[in-house]
Formats: C-alpha cells, structure tokens, sequence
C-alpha cells in the first residue's frame, strides 16, 4: 500500500475525503484513478486533459518528482502539493 | 416578505449580501466557493439555483451550484473540458446564464457548454465554428495563455434557442437556433484599429437589453445603443467623460434610462480623477448625468469589471456596483443617492441581483 497525502486545497471538495490515506496502486495514475471511483470528481481537481497533472499540482514520490506514470512501491510515500499561485 | 440578495464573485470566493425589500439593511454571509476565484455567480429564477463560475489556479475550472441561496455548495466539471487531441485547452470558466433550469457557461479557449440538469453534467454546445475571426481563436497558439474567450452570454427573454454571447476582442453574435448557427452583430460599432474581417474585430466589454427592441452597450471605444435588437449600432459616447469602461445596467421599466461606469482607458483604468461617479442617460443616450452623492470623490481610484454593475427590477430600482478593490455600493432610488454596503470584500468580478418572493 503507498501512503498519500493530500492538499488541504483538496478535502474540502469531497464529503470523508482525508488528507492521508493507503492506496493500493502501480502507478501515480492508478492510485488517482482509484480515489476517482469513490470520490467522483476528483481526477478533474488533480489532472487535466493529455492526460497530465495540472501545472500547479506537483506529485512526489519518494521525495522526487513525480509524473503520472511513476510507478509505486509497496511502501511508496507519495505528496500531492498545491504549489506556487494563490496570492 | 420577500428577499433581495446580491451574489458577488471575488476573487476569493463568492458572497451573498442579503437584504429586503427596501434595501436599506444589508446582511452578508460567506466566503463561499472555498474561497476560488469566482468570475461570475448568477440566479436561477425558475428553479432557484445559484451557480458560480469559478477557476482555481490549482485545482481547474468548475462551476459551483447551491439549491439554498447559497447556505451549501457543490461543484462539478464533467463533461466541461474539449478533447485533448483537439488542440483546444479550456483555461477558464468566465460567465454564466441560467434560465429555468438550463445553465450555459462560457470559457476560453472560446466555446459555450450547456447543463440540463442543474450543473451536475456540462456538455459542449458551440464553439462558433467557421464564423469571421474564428481562425484566431482556433489558433493554438491563442490558448493559453491568452485571455481570448465568450465573455458574455444573454438569454432571449422568451425563445429558449435564442442568445447572444461576446468573444472578446471580436464581436457580438447572435444564434436563433441553439447555438447551430451564429450571425455576427457589430453593425455601426466603432473599431479603432485594423481588422481583417467586415464583420468582426471590435471590442465589446458589456451588451445589455432595455425591451423588446433596445440594447446598448458598453465598448472599449466607446457607448452605443441599437434599436433593433443588435442588428446595427449608433454610438451614443458624446457627453461621457471617457469612451471606456466595462459594466453597464439598463433601467428595467424605461427604455430610455442606461447606466455606465466610465473609466480611464489606459493601464489603469479607475474612475477618471479619483472622483467615484456612475453615469446616466435617461434620454438614451442624448445627455449625460453624474451621479456621485453618496460617492467618495476624493483619492478613490476605483476600478468596475464587465459584471460588476447590476439593476434590480423593483418599481424604484436599485443599482449594484462591486469595485475591484472590494467596495460595494448600492443605490435604493435608481441611482440618485448611494451608500457603501460593503467595505473590505476581495477583489469584485461580479454582481448580480436575486430577488426572492
């Protein structure tokens, strides 16, 4: 299972999403795409059409930066940042 | 007894002010929305709903929706994006018109989508394809960054497929079948640059109607009003301290009375000489009155966007002007006297009215 952490940008979007949570997923795409099937909506707030992560989500694995296709280890960290903007 | 409440988009969110019938006490509640930029909020008058077109610089664009005036909110973005092959990119939601349960939006890259049920699913609508100045806004190379898009849209009052939307920095279009054909209509504006298309290139900031027949709107150069319903446009700006600005209000009961905020033109366009003043017509257009009491008119460099000037419809309407520096004023008598009901909002993109039985 790889440990996520999400933006608190994030949470208050959709009704019992936490800002941490383990997600049994190969890639960073997969592990999007499994919180997308319980909370709907939520691929939209984190990617945009190509598909690809929106400009100012930064994805980390590891500590290094991530792409959608990054894969994930059993035991993967992965941060979800709202980076830079909102001034 | 009844309820008048103004929704204001923010830069930060959306707010409700909320008041009665006389509209002297005013009440205000959020920061809705999460505190998004919020671009423009409207009313749904046949269903109640209030939906905000918002896009957050991290998480995307969405359009919020609330069913309680405003007390809850959902957003939602399904279906509201084009086709990634298709080389367009939609990098905002910018304005909105609800009618009895059908919500259109506009975006840029330029194109409109629709929702039929409530603003849970959008479906793209038009583009305005293979219309005079199209092969801009068609251009990669436009989108984004860019701020190319439908600015504006208005319902017909009575035919369902009919509505008008603005492309910035192009023109104004009319469709009369649901968005599968459009007709521009500039006729008679005044355009002060090169343009490559008859039909197109002028720069349409505000379009509203009076009645039947009467539209008027405000223009980067200039004021102008049309008696038959956009088909041609005669320029009404003598008499106005500046030809620029961007939001506008029509008197609901009098074709004749038109409001405008004119603003410096250049980089920093605020209120000519720091003196707050909305302008009237009451004879559409002919002369020209400030209307500043109630007004600060010393050192207020105050700037008003395209939305950010609304009317209400009672028998004595009240006017809505949100600055861009989160003043709000309000007038009870058409106009005539003013008071600042709100102080210290965020930046205001939009002011609309709702009023509530």
């Amino acid at each position: 299972m790889a440990e996520l952490h999400l933006p608190g940008t994030l949470t208050p979007l959709f009704a019992g999403l936490p800002r941490r949570l383990d997600v049994e997923a190969a890639t960073v795409d997969d592990a999007i795409a499994t919180l997308e099937q319980r909370w709907p909506g939520l691929r939209d707030r984190l990617c945009e059409p190509g598909p690809q992560l929106r400009t100012h989500i930064h994805v980390y694995v590891d500590r290094e930066r991530a792409t959608l296709a990054t894969p994930l280890e059993p035991r993967s960290r992965v941060d979800v940042i709202a980076a830079i903007s909102g001034g | 007894m009844s309820k008048t409440l103004l929704l204001i988009g923010t830069r930060k969110g959306a707010f409700v002010l909320e008041s009665d019938a006389d509209r002297r006490d005013w009440k205000l509640r959020g920061p809705y929305c999460e505190g998004w930029p919020v671009y423009h909020a409207v009313h749904d008058a046949g269903t109640g709903a209030i939906y905000a077109a918002a896009a957050s610089e991290w998480h995307g664009s969405a359009v919020w929706r609330s069913n309680d005036l405003g007390e809850t909110w959902a957003l939602s973005s399904e279906g509201l994006s084009y086709d990634a092959d298709g080389g367009r990119n939609l990098s905002k939601v910018s304005t909105l018109a609800a009618r009895n349960g059908r919500v259109l939006v506009g975006v840029e890259a330029p194109g409109i989508f629709e929702s039929k049920d409530g603003g849970e699913t959008w479906s793209l609508l038009s583009t305005l394809t293979g219309q005079p100045g199209s092969e801009a806004w068609d251009d990669p190379a436009n989108q984004p960054p860019g701020h190319l898009g439908i600015s504006a849209l208005m319902f017909d009052d009575d035919d369902d497929s009919r509505f008008w939307a603005i492309v910035q920095g192009v023109g104004v279009f009319e469709t009369t079948d649901d968005g599968t054909s459009w007709t521009p209509r500039n006729r008679g504006l005044r355009a002060d640059w090169p343009r490559p298309h008859e039909e197109v290139g002028f720069c349409v900031h505000k379009l509203v109607r009076a009645d039947d027949t009467r539209m008027y709107q405000q223009n980067h150069v200039g004021m102008h009003r049309s008696d038959d319903l956009g088909h041609s446009w005669t320029e009404i700006t003598e008499g106005l301290p500046t030809e620029f600005g961007f939001a506008a209000a029509a008197h609901p009961h009098d074709r004749d009375t038109f409001y405008v905020v004119p603003l410096d033109p250049g980089h920093g366009r605020t209120m000519p000489d720091g003196k707050a003043a909305v302008w009237r017509t009451q004879d559409a257009g002919s002369t020209w009155q400030a209307l500043v009491r109630g007004l600060p008119q010393d050192n207020a460099y105050l700037g008003v966007l395209r939305e950010a000037m609304a009317i209400d419809s009672y028998d004595s309407p009240g006017l809505y002007v949100g600055t861009s520096t989160g003043q709000l004023f309000a007038s009870a008598d058409e106009g005539d006297s003013w008071s600042e009901i709100a102080s210290y909002l965020p930046a205001i993109s939009s002011v609309e009215v709702a009023m509530i039985d």
